[in-house]
C-alpha cells in the first residue's frame, strides 16, 4: 500500500533526520511509528502526503511515486489527524468535518449527509453539534471531531500524529477505543505516530520502533512484546534488564503506587462519594483534609448503611485507618503487611500526616510483571495462599 | 448657548459639506490605508527574509513620526493643495498601525490550525483567504479603527493646504475671530471621531465574537 524505498533525510544543517528507512505499511492496517522524541517518526509520516520531502529515496502509495503528484491533490485523498487537533476556530463543526469534500467540491447535499454521518460515527448527535464552534466542546470532543474530519472524504489512508496525546487519561483511552472500533469498520490504512508504548501495543496492527532516524524493529505488538530486538526495544517497551551480574534492587512501596489515588475532603456528602466511586470505578475513597493529610478511609459499605440522611458527610461515616507504611519502606514489608491483615490495600503516609501515595494489589503485581516477569510467579503464590 | 444654536442652525449647510469633505479626506486614507498596508503586511508574514521585515517597519515607523503639519507642507511642492495631497499624507500615516496589525493577526493563527489546513489539501491562497484572514480580521479591524480615529482627527489640519473638511472651520473662526466657528469644528471632528470609533468598535466586537475564538486546549 504505501512503501518507503531507501528514503533519506538530512536538513540543511547536515543533521541526518532518517539515515535511510525502507518501510511498508499494509492495506488495511494500523501501523504506529514509535520511538522518542528526535527519532524521526514524525518526520516519517509527514513525508507520505508531502509535508516534507525526502533528500532522496522514493515513497510509493499504491505504486505511485507521491514526489509525482501535486501536494494539493494528494492531501485531500489522505486524512491527517494532528496532536493539537487543529479545529478551525471560525468553522461550526459541522464546516470543520466538511472541509475535504467542500475542497473536493462535493455537491451540498451529499456533504450535509456526510457530516451527519460522521459525527454520528464519532458518538456525537449531530443535531446537538453541527452548529456548534470547536471552543464549545471538550478537549476530548474536539479530537473525536479531528478524527471525524479526516474520516470525512473517505481517504484510503489516514496520518495520525500523536492525536491524543495532549489529552486528558480518560478522553485518551475513550477515544483509543473509538479508533479501534472505527478501523473495525471501516478497515483504512492508518500510520499513527505516538512516544507512548501503552497506546502502540494498544491499537496497532503493526508496531515499527524507531531510533536516530533508523528502524530498529518491525512487528506485530505480541512479537515485539515476546522478542524485543535489542536493549534499547526492552527498556523502551518498560522491562528493565535483568543481567545476573547485577545485583536486584529491592523496589520501595514508592514505585509501586497507583498514579491517581481516589481522595476526597471530609466535608463532602455521601451522594458526592457515590458518585466519585461510580465515575473513578472504585469501591472505597481516602479522605484527606485541605493540606492532604489522611484522615480515614470510607468503603461504598460505609456510605450505603447512611446514606438514607442526606445531612451527613464522608467525615460521619469514614473508618480510621488501620495500617499503613511510611515512604521508602521496602516493597516486601509492605506485602507481608497486605498479606497478613487481609488488605486489598496500604496507604503510605509521611512522617507529617500526609497522604503520599497508595498501593495496591493491583499495583504490586503490575510493578512486578513490568520489571521482574520471573518473579511474579513466585509473588502469586503469597496472593494465592491468603486468598 | 442659544446664540452658539442658532449659529450652527445659520451656517447647517455649510457646516454639512465641511463634515463631507472632513469624511471623505478621511476615508479615503483609511481605504488607500487599508489597500496597501494589509496586503503588504501578508505578505511580510509570508515572506521569509527578515531583514526585509525590519526594513519595511522602520520605514512605516519612521512616516509615523514626521509631524503631520510638516508631511502636509512638503507635499505642497510635489502635489499642488486640495484634497489630494491631503488625502496622501494622511494615508502615509495609516499604513503603520493597519500593516501592524495585519502581521500581528496573521502571525498569532495557531501554528496546529495551519499545519492542519495544509495537511488536509488547502493551498497557499486558500489558507490564506479562508483560514488566516478570518482569523485576522478582529486584530486587523482594531488596527483600522485605532487608525481612523487618529486620522480624523488629522485631518482638521488638512484645512491649511486648502483641502477643506471641518478643520476650515476652525481656520476661518480663528481668520475672522469667531469663536463659534472655531468650535464647531472641533466640537465636528470630536463627535464624528467617536462616532466611527463606537461604529468600527462594534464591528470588531462581532467579527471577534464571530471569528476570535481559540481552538487551543487545556491539557
Amino acid at each position: 500500500m504505501i512503501e518507503f524505498q531507501h528514503v533519506k533525510k538530512v536538513y540543511d544543517d547536515g543533521f541526518q533526520a532518517l539515515k535511510e528507512i525502507n518501510l511498508e505499511f499494509k492495506k488495511g492496517e494500523l501501523t504506529v511509528l514509535i520511538g522518542p522524541s528526535g527519532c524521526g517518526k514524525s518526520t516519517t509520516m509527514k513525508m507520505i502526503n508531502r509535508l516534507m520531502t525526502p533528500s532522496s529515496g522514493k515513497i510509493l502509495i499504491n505504486g505511485k511515486n507521491v514526489s509525482e503528484q501535486n501536494p494539493v491533490e494528494l492531501r485531500r485523498n489522505i486524512g491527517y489527524v494532528i496532536q493539537n487537533i487543529g479545529l478551525f476556530p471560525h468553522m461550526t463543526i459541522g464546516k470543520n468535518v466538511a472541509v475535504v469534500p467542500h475542497l473536493k467540491k462535493w455537491d451540498k447535499a451529499a456533504i450535509d449527509k456526510r457530516v451527519d454521518e460522521l459525527l454520528r460515527l464519532v458518538n456525537l448527535d449531530p443535531e446537538v453539534y453541527r452548529d456548534r464552534y470547536p471552543s464549545e466542546l471538550s478537549g476530548g470532543q474536539q479530537q473525536r471531531i479531528g478524527v471525524a474530519r479526516a474520516f470525512a472524504a473517505d481517504p484510503d489512508v489516514i496520518l495520525m500524529d500523536e492525536p491524543f496525546s495532549a489529552l486528558d487519561p480518560i478522553s485518551r483511552e475513550q477515544l483509543q477505543d473509538e479508533l479501534i472500533r472505527l478501523q473495525e469498520e471501516l478497515n483504512k490504512t492508518i500510520v499513527f505516530v505516538t512516544h507512548d508504548m501503552d497506546e502502540a501495543i494498544k491499537i496497532a496492527d503493526t508496531i515499527v520502533l524507531m531510533k536516530d532516524g533508523e528502524v530498529i524493529q518491525t512487528g506485530s505488538p505480541e512479537r515485539i512484546l515476546r522478542h524485543p530486538a535489542n536493549d534499547f526495544v526492552r527498556t523502551f517497551i518498560g522491562q528493565k534488564r535483568m543481567d545476573s551480574e547485577t545485583s536486584i534492587d529491592i523496589p520501595i512501596v514508592d514505585e509501586v503506587t497507583v498514579p491517581n489515588p481516589v481522595t476526597i475532603f471530609p466535608s463532602r456528602g455521601l451522594a458526592e462519594a457515590i458518585k466519585m466511586m461510580e465515575r473513578r470505578k472504585v469501591d472505597s475513597l481516602f479522605i484527606v483534609d485541605r493540606q492532604h493529610k489522611l484522615q480515614g478511609i470510607v468503603s461504598i459499605y460505609n456510605v450505603l448503611d447512611q446514606y438514607g440522611e442526606e445531612n451527613k458527610t464522608v467525615k460521619d461515616v469514614m473508618k480510621p485507618i488501620g495500617y499503613l507504611v511510611r515512604p521508602g519502606t521496602p516493597l516486601p514489608d509492605a506485602v507481608k503487611m497486605m498479606s497478613e491483615h487481609r488488605l486489598t490495600n496500604l496507604a503510605i503516609v509521611d512522617d507529617t500526616g500526609k497522604f503520599v501515595g497508595l498501593i495496591t494489589r493491583g499495583s504490586v503485581v503490575k510493578h512486578l510483571s513490568e520489571v521482574y516477569p520471573s518473579i511474579v510467579d513466585s509473588l502469586a503464590n503469597t496472593f494465592g495462599e491468603e486468598a | 448657548m442659544n446664540a452658539f444654536l442658532s449659529f450652527v442652525q445659520e451656517r447647517g449647510a455649510d457646516i454639512a459639506v465641511a463634515l463631507r469633505d472632513h469624511l471623505t479626506i478621511s476615508a479615503a486614507a483609511v481605504l488607500l490605508g487599508c489597500l496597501v498596508a494589509i496586503p503588504l503586511g501578508i505578505a511580510l508574514v509570508y515572506n521569509r527574509f527578515n531583514w526585509l521585515n525590519s526594513i519595511v517597519f522602520f520605514l512605516a515607523n519612521l512616516l509615523q513620526t514626521v509631524p503631520s503639519l510638516a508631511l502636509l507642507a512638503i507635499l505642497i511642492p510635489l502635489m499642488g493643495i486640495g484634497m489630494k495631497p491631503a488625502i496622501i499624507a494622511l494615508f502615509l500615516y495609516s499604513i503603520m498601525p493597519i500593516l501592524r496589525n495585519t502581521y500581528d493577526g496573521f502571525d498569532s493563527v495557531d501554528r496546529g490550525v495551519l499545519e492542519s489546513a495544509r495537511g488536509m489539501g488547502y493551498g497557499t491562497l486558500q489558507r490564506i483567504i479562508r483560514i488566516q484572514l478570518p482569523l485576522a480580521l478582529p486584530y486587523i479591524m482594531s488596527g483600522i479603527r485605532v487608525t481612523s480615529v487618529y486620522i480624523i482627527s488629522w485631518a482638521t489640519l488638512a484645512a491649511l493646504i486648502g483641502a477643506g473638511g471641518l478643520g476650515q472651520l476652525i481656520v476661518s473662526g480663528l481668520g475672522v475671530n469667531k469663536p463659534e466657528l472655531i468650535i464647531t469644528g472641533a466640537l465636528g471632528a470630536i463627535v464624528l471621531a467617536f462616532l466611527i470609533d463606537g461604529l468600527l468598535g462594534w464591528l470588531e466586537r462581532v467579527l471577534t465574537r464571530r471569528f476570535g475564538r481559540t481552538s487551543s486546549i487545556t491539557a
